[in-house]
């Protein structure tokens, strides 16, 4: 065998090794979920549904998945927007104070979730707005921004800024420049950077274990609590139906906007 | 269409304290091709973009027909602009990126469809209407920036350096087709570029710029012929350039360097020193057998010689120390010549031209 093929049996050695380790605890939820056993065990002693079903009524788990679309929908609609005209900001224009905000808006990504978690819960208390919907969204809409961000900023750097004066010189006011050309290159850049927060505010813990209370508890909240309580496999049915769910939205996004542009992997225009 | 004029009165633009436009002026007559010439960072691109708005001017007027556009924003102005890498809008097709600047204008839906076709047509890409641009070679996707900033019909279009992108072989049938429309439509035109002789074959007048001021502004034969000062002299073609002393004797000048004694007219040079720079061309200095009587440089050692196909350079060292490019037609000058062989070489000074130091 010539050295390259030895080298790209290697590699691809590899790559399995690392995909089947990445995958090897989800499979292993998976397969748990369908014990008979109420204990979480591997492998199961039985086949059952009826942790599935345990989970789909259980009504902590049901008022999670509200709660959490409710503050995943306002989170990342508002991150959107605000990250969207920061980037822009940042990227087309040179202020005082530019890499201080900069600097500011990405500090989430350096401060641990915990701490942000208990400032809003002391600040909530003071403003005497503890456990409402309200600090829960600001709270996330904080978290998630770097991303948005991130992915806008990213595109707005392979928009040409000479696309924005061929459009100024063909008569195109400033407002018609940026929707009639930067909004429609950045669409895929917006639509990765709505995805990205919407996934990471759904699944968010440690700071929303602070600033949520029973009544505005999100899924992961409430998943923490029941498997503080009960150990059956309940929690990996769970899991399977949220590893189910997020696939099928990944699918959707990918039939419909392509997930190679969402996550920007094709270079250039 | 109907021709339009600009005038650019004392414009000055600088970024941080270094001037990259210097009070230029520039008068551009009604369907003149006008071309902006200079090195990179002579000013050439930043005076484009005053003229289009993209850059407000410290000082200066810049009018089109004599009314002032100066404080207009771009979009205000009627300008069209090709850009260097066309600026294409990639979501949108062909036919879209034309029509763009009509739906800027309101431009009624059956109007624009029509108008369009007919500004495709005219750069000879009525067939790509439906493609998008990314599917177009080069110079097809330049064709698009053109018919797009001409659909609009503007009162000036502004190209900055449309071929640099575009594949040599390409580009002289490019620039055939650019003078081709330019011609057709009659739209006053400003040219952006670094090539000489891009400038020379397209232009009706060519601006010269260095450091941000206009150098000479002249039809392209003049400038080769008679340039303004040194940089004109040195950047517009191939030069030798000769050192000299400089005396004045009744009517003429005498230059001297070593044992080469030269008289020249008077019309050929602007000598306000003792010592001066002879600029000749390779074309108009002729090699002879030594001992010519022609050969007013004297004798000199063929050191090298540059092959060109329909001429031969012979690079010569003078007995005063010039070196010398001699250009010879034909190919003979390689064996009547060889390297180590003297010639005589003899200067036409009604081609040359002198300055002063």
């Amino acid at each position: 065998m010539r050295p390259d093929g030895i080298l790209r049996l290697a590699f691809g050695a590899v790559v399995a090794a690392t995909l089947a380790f990445a995958l090897l605890p989800s499979v292993v939820v998976v397969i748990t979920a369908f014990g008979e056993k109420s204990l979480l065990m591997f492998p199961p002693d039985g086949l059952s549904t009826k942790w599935f079903v345990r989970a789909w009524t259980y009504e902590d788990f049901r008022s999670g998945i509200r709660n959490g679309l409710l503050v995943t929908a306002w989170a990342s609609g508002i991150a959107l927007v605000v990250g969207t005209l920061a980037a822009f900001a940042l990227e087309r224009f040179r202020f005082r104070g530019r890499d201080l905000l900069e600097a500011l808006l990405l500090s989430p990504l350096v401060i641990p979730h915990f701490t942000f978690g208990v400032g809003f819960l002391i600040l909530a208390s003071a403003a005497g707005m503890s456990r409402t919907y309200s600090v829960v969204v600001l709270c996330h809409v904080i978290l998630v921004l770097p991303f948005v961000m991130r992915s806008v900023y990213v595109s707005l750097k392979n928009v040409d800024p000479m696309l924005e004066r061929a459009a100024a010189s063909l008569g195109a006011r400033p407002l018609q420049v940026f929707l009639r050309v930067d909004l429609p290159l950045l669409a895929p850049g917006l639509a990765g950077g709505w995805l990205f927060a919407a996934i990471l505010s759904f699944n968010e813990f440690t700071a929303t274990l602070f600033v949520t209370g029973q009544r505005t508890q999100t899924l992961p909240v409430a998943m923490y609590t029941y498997v503080r309580e009960y150990a059956d496999p309940t929690m990996a049915a769970l899991s399977t139906m949220l590893i189910a769910a997020t696939a099928f939205a990944l699918a959707i996004a990918n039939r419909f906007l392509g997930l190679d542009r969402i996550l920007s992997i094709q270079a250039g225009h | 269409m109907e021709a339009h004029s600009l005038s650019i009165e004392r414009v000055a633009k600088s970024f941080g304290g270094t001037k990259a436009v210097a009070e230029v002026s520039l008068k551009v007559a009604k369907g003149e091709f006008v071309t902006l010439l200079g090195p990179s960072g002579c000013g050439k691109t930043t005076l484009l973009n005053l003229i289009a708005g993209f850059l407000e001017p410290d000082a200066g007027e810049i009018l089109i027909d004599g009314k002032s556009i100066t404080r207009l924003a771009p979009h205000e102005r009627n300008i069209g602009v090709v850009f260097q890498n066309y600026a294409l809008f990639p979501h949108m097709t062909v036919a879209e990126n034309v029509a763009f600047g009509l739906k800027m204008r309101k431009v009624p839906a059956r109007e624009i469809g029509a108008r369009v076709e007919e500004a495709l047509e005219t750069v000879r890409l009525g067939f790509a209407g439906q493609r998008r641009p990314r599917e177009l070679s080069g110079g097809q996707q330049q064709r698009v920036a053109l018919a797009r900033a001409l659909v609009i019909r503007p009162e000036l279009i502004l190209l900055d350096e449309p071929f640099s992108a575009i594949d040599k072989n390409l580009r002289a049938e490019m620039q055939v087709e650019l003078k081709r429309i330019q011609r057709a439509v009659g739209i006053t035109t400003i040219f952006v570029t670094h090539d000489q002789s891009e400038a020379l074959s397209l232009s009706d007048r060519i601006a010269v710029m260095a450091r941000g001021e206009v150098q000479q502004v002249s039809v392209p034969a003049e400038l080769y012929r008679r340039p303004a000062n040194h940089f004109v002299a040195s950047f517009i073609g191939e030069v030798n350039r000769l050192d000299c002393e400089v005396a004045r004797e009744g009517d003429e000048l005498v230059l001297r360097a070593g044992d080469v004694s030269l008289r020249l007219p008077p019309t050929r040079a602007q000598a306000t020193s003792d010592k001066g720079v002879l600029y000749v061309r390779p074309e108009a200095l002729v090699a002879r057998d030594p001992g010519d009587p022609e050969a007013n440089l004297g004798t000199a050692t063929v050191e090298a010689h540059v092959y060109q196909g329909t001429h031969v350079d012979i690079v010569a060292k003078a007995a005063n120390g010039w070196l010398l490019r001699v250009r010879h037609p034909g190919y003979e000058a390689l064996e009547r010549w060889p390297a180590g062989a003297t010639i005589g070489v003899q200067a036409r000074l009604a081609e040359a031209y002198l300055f002063s130091e």
